[in-house]
């Protein structure tokens, strides 16, 4: 009979092999976690009951550094990204693949961390983790962890929401401050400390989406703002539907030290990301029950009412300074440049 | 000749515009007025301020861009430096993608050099410090502004015995620029919005010389919306009433004769020197060079660096844009050949080059 092996307290590369270690640590890191009645049999592939009716999937894969932040971890944003664009499509998310690229060398309380925070995500979202792989590369080679997921949702919506059912007069409504996880991440890169109200909202938002479309909201479309932030998504919706949109300046809100940081690491707030706001676009007879109904739930508390959908068919989104001009909303071409005076 | 008297109450952004719409009627011809400095350029076309101002008021952008002013030999200089071995480059991010005659930063880094963005110059004594075989230059740029934290960089690093950090210094002076503009012919300018930020630590005095000797009315304004139209609103009225005087609008961070601190630190660690400008040429004494004290931090004499005129890309026209003799949208490869994906030169680049303000905020227009 052979003594237990001491547990390492890094991941090693025989980790990643395929066999014994490889076991080992799925069973005493991801199972105690993330065991389910459909991850269990641990085989190739999860075998998923569907009822009637359409499912929407996606899949996203995450590579933020640092992989702790304020406001959540690596973890938390991967469950979170994966379920909030099934989310706004109008499906609700149910099941989840989890892939880990791990660095030899990772510390094993830092991977423990992580699965922990995909757990308690995961729970707080309603989804399963049915399936998932895991593999280890040599040191230098991936930056900690990588982790990529793939995400199937339940529409419950007859017709999904998307950029073609956008028309003229519809208000433009973001359920709460903008630009939070960009900024808090930027100024913990550059080193900047603030105070702790900045953190990254990273939030699991189906169930305000729910709540949303359960209190009889005509929705025509919903994005959620991450890379690019609302700049980003009122480009792209105005491109793909072919609209015009203004929004107003004085009605997005921005917390003062998101402003503060942007101002110093020359940033635009609006095109920086978020993990836990959407863009709601609806008809305006239903923009108070729309907001109303976002103000009651704890992700909507801020929701502002930020624009309208024109009849200008150019395809762009303008915003209006406080002096009442107009610019074009535009994205910044490569990484996002600091200024140097 | 400058004062800071109490002005009427107009704080409302509509009662100012009232006003210089008024104003402008009274003056009755084409005003031109250049903002200098970068920031402002994207200030106005960010509130959408050139769409709201009287046809008779024109805003051109003057040589304020600090990335936009530093010549193509600067950055194959860097370029040539980031190919020897055991070199890292420490740069503000707007450098980056700054074409120069056949190559980018960018394009190094992917290529395998060592090119790091810092977001302040102590950044980069902080890795020269850590890793002292490797020898750390960092890309000294822009005016005034950015000056007095580099100075204080050579100063620790000096201090500290940091001896692999060194500065490639193309630091500029404003007011040496603004004078050959004044004094040359080819632009007309009724009114200078004088740099804000430069203006903090150089002093309002530093740029009166223009309402004195050339007779040009001048404004150091702020940069919020409501700061550049009462700018604007002081300027006219100074017009209107044929004055011309340096007066403050930006009174909350500028005085008169500026932080004594900073121009002490940057007077301790460098001297002027003749220094090239992108569409300017070579101006005598608008350029700051490391005092002999500190020559081990200085990258230029210590690899051996020359910096020699060159051309730039065929057709780039940045040099003209920069003295104010040509809009934007009136170069050839603008828009064509040269977007902010595919900068020709660094006024596209930059993110406070006016060709890139003016690509991004004139995109309806355009359609």
């Amino acid at each position: 009979m052979t003594a237990p092996r001491a547990r390492s307290d890094r991941v090693l590369l025989a980790h990643g092999g395929g066999a014994l270690m490889t076991k080992e640590l799925i069973q005493s890191v991801i199972l105690p976690v993330l065991d389910n009645d459909v991850l269990h049999p641990l085989d190739d592939a999860a075998v998923l009951n569907v009822t009637e009716g359409q499912l929407a999937f996606t899949t996203d894969s995450y590579v933020i550094s640092p992989l702790f932040f304020p406001g959540g971890d690596i973890g938390r944003l991967s469950i979170c990204g994966t379920v909030n664009d099934l989310a706004v499509k109008g499906a609700k998310p149910l099941w989840v693949s989890l892939g880990l690229v791990l660095e030899e060398g990772l510390a094993m309380v830092e991977l423990e961390t992580v699965v922990r925070s995909i757990g308690v995500t995961a729970e707080e979202a309603g989804v399963q983790v049915v399936t998932g792989d895991t593999k280890v590369v040599e040191k230098g080679k991936c930056d900690g962890l990588y982790i990529n997921t793939a995400g199937i949702g339940r529409l419950v919506v007859p017709c999904p929401p998307g950029p073609t059912q956008i028309q003229p007069g519809d208000a433009i409504v973001v359920n709460g401050f903008l630009g939070d996880h960009g900024a808090a991440i930027m100024a913990l890169r550059a080193g900047i400390s603030f105070s702790p109200e900045l953190s990254s909202d990273c939030a699991p938002l189906w169930d305000l989406v729910e709540s949303v479309l359960a209190a009889g909201v005509t929705v025509h479309a919903m994005r959620d703002l991450t890379r690019g932030g609302l700049a980003g998504a009122l480009c792209d919706l105005a491109e793909a539907s072919g609209l015009g949109m203004r929004i107003w300046e004085t009605l997005l809100p921005i917390r003062p030290p998101v402003r503060g940081v942007c101002d110093l690491l020359g940033l635009e707030p609006t095109a920086v990301a978020n993990e836990g706001k959407i863009v709601f676009f609806c008809p305006s007879e239903d923009v108070d029950t729309l907001l109303s109904v976002l103000r009651e739930h704890p992700r909507g508390e801020f929701a502002a009412a930020i624009g309208e959908v024109t009849a200008r068919r150019d395809g762009f989104a303008v915003i209006v300074s406080r002096i009442g001009g107009e610019r074009i909303i535009d994205l910044p071409p490569g990484e996002t440049l600091p200024r140097i005076c | 000749m400058w004062e800071t008297k109490p002005r009427p109450k107009r704080e409302s952004s509509a009662d100012l515009l009232a006003h210089i719409h008024q104003t402008a009627q009274a003056i009755g011809r084409a005003v031109q007025l250049m903002e200098v400095c970068g920031t402002h350029t994207v200030a106005a076309f960010r509130s959408g301020l050139r769409d709201l101002l009287p046809p008779s008021v024109s805003l051109i952008s003057g040589p304020g861009c600090p990335v936009c002013v530093t010549p193509p030999s600067y950055i194959d200089a860097a370029i040539e430096l980031s190919r020897r071995p055991g070199v890292t480059i420490a740069t503000f991010g707007d450098l980056v993608r700054v074409p120069g005659t056949f190559s980018s930063l960018e394009q190094e880094r992917a290529a395998g050099a060592d090119v790091r963005v810092v977001y302040s110059p102590m950044d980069a004594v902080a890795i020269a410090r850590e890793d002292p075989t490797r020898r750390v230059v960092f890309l000294g740029v822009g005016f005034e502004t950015t000056a007095p934290g580099i100075a204080l960089a050579v100063r620790s690093a000096n201090g500290n015995m940091v001896d692999n950090f060194t500065v490639l210094s193309a630091l500029k002076t404003m007011p040496a620029p603004m004078r050959v503009l004044a004094a040359g012919e080819e632009v007309k300018v009724d009114g200078f919005i004088c740099p804000g930020h430069v203006s903090v630590v150089t002093g309002a005095s530093a740029f009166s010389f223009l309402a004195e000797e050339f007779g040009i009315p001048c404004v150091v304004a702020g940069f919020e919306d409501i700061d550049l139209l009462r700018g604007i609103d002081m300027l006219l009225a100074q017009i209107a009433e044929g004055r011309s005087r340096m007066e403050i609008e930006y009174s909350r961070a500028v005085r008169w004769e500026g932080s004594r601190a900073a121009q002490s630190v940057i007077a301790e660690v460098f001297e002027p020197c003749d220094t090239e400008w992108r569409g300017l040429g070579v101006i005598p004494d608008s350029g700051l060079k490391l005092r002999p004290q500190f020559a081990e931090h200085n990258a230029a004499s210590r690899f051996g660096v020359e910096l020699t005129s060159r051309h730039t890309s065929v057709g780039c026209r940045c040099g003209d844009v920069l003295r104010g003799v040509l809009a934007p949208p009136e170069c050839p490869l603008f828009d064509s050949r040269c977007t902010p994906a595919t900068p020709m030169g660094p006024c596209m680049v930059s993110s406070e080059g006016s060709c890139a303000a003016f690509w991004r905020y004139g995109k309806r227009r355009r359609k």
